[in-house]
């Protein structure tokens, strides 16, 4: 009964959230909302035994992704004052063209068949182990793929941001 | 005890849609680049929630190796969209997406 509390709860504020990081005014509020956002996920990942990916979530994203985002705001110095602002128009036509994607996309699930949990269940697939075994049996090849994305990455970002190439 | 046993899929097919459309709203409704980034976050995390729902109701383990990808993913393209950002601020002082419109006829 908790978890299903739980459930509710969880999913409550991460919309809540994600709907600020889009309506704050300031972009420092919307970049902690979006934090908080990211660790309701995480605690919905431990809702659905996936207890490793939680800790890497959280690690990866309020660790890592969200401090550079906070880093190249803080840089350019952004505050309310400078934040742009679309006209009545345009957010009002983004709001109802987001909202029909809404309705169409929750329409299209409405007669979908619910997937009962296969009699199989094991708990610890999100455990370490088995990620593991899987990541670097199966997934071999696209981890070494993963690898060399990540270092074209770092070499275009190094790239772009040298002040002149000469 | 796990969610798994007591709330039915579809509910994590609604909240995961729920929020790549927030993601979607505001692609569409800001006008700083920072926050377009952001909003991109967003949509990713909401497939990535729907994966590891699939993966734990089906218990196959290869969901969330994907979302392992799709974080890997996540971070390149983050370190080099905050790149060309900060190239786009040094040439117009300004994170406005309104003002690189040179293509557009």
């Amino acid at each position: 009964m908790i978890t299903t509390y739980l459930f509710y709860f969880l999913s409550f504020i991460a919309i809540m959230f994600a709907l600020m990081v889009v309506l704050s005014k300031n972009p420092v509020h919307s970049v902690l909302y979006l934090v908080l956002t990211f660790f309701t996920i995480a605690g919905h990942y431990v809702l659905l035994n996936a207890q490793f990916l939680a800790a890497v979530h959280i690690i990866v994203y309020a660790g890592a992704i969200m401090v550079l985002f906070l880093f190249v705001i803080m840089l350019l110095n952004l505050n309310k004052e400078t934040e742009p602002q679309k006209s009545t128009w345009l957010k009002a036509s983004a709001a109802i063209a987001s909202g029909l994607l809404l309705v169409v996309l929750v329409g299209s699930l409405k007669g979908a068949e619910t997937i009962v949990p296969t009699n199989t269940f094991n708990p610890n697939i999100g455990l370490i182990e088995k990620l593991g075994k899987t990541l670097f049996g199966e997934f071999l090849l696209p981890f070494e793929v993963a690898s060399i994305l990540l270092l074209v990455a770092m070499v275009g970002a190094v790239m772009l941001g040298k002040r002149s190439i000469k | 005890m796990s969610a798994i046993e007591v709330v039915p899929l579809n509910w994590y097919l609604l909240l995961s849609t729920v929020l790549f459309t927030i993601g979607v709203l505001g692609v569409l409704f800001r006008r700083n680049a920072i926050i377009i980034f952001m909003s991109i976050e967003i949509m990713l995390n909401a497939v990535n929630l729907l994966l590891v729902a699939f993966s734990s109701y089906l218990s196959d383990s290869k969901g969330q190796v994907f979302v392992f990808f799709i974080m890997a993913v996540a971070a390149a393209e983050v370190a080099v969209g905050l790149a060309i950002l900060m190239m786009v601020y040094r040439n117009t002082k300004s994170t406005d997406i309104n003002v690189l419109n040179k293509l557009k006829w």
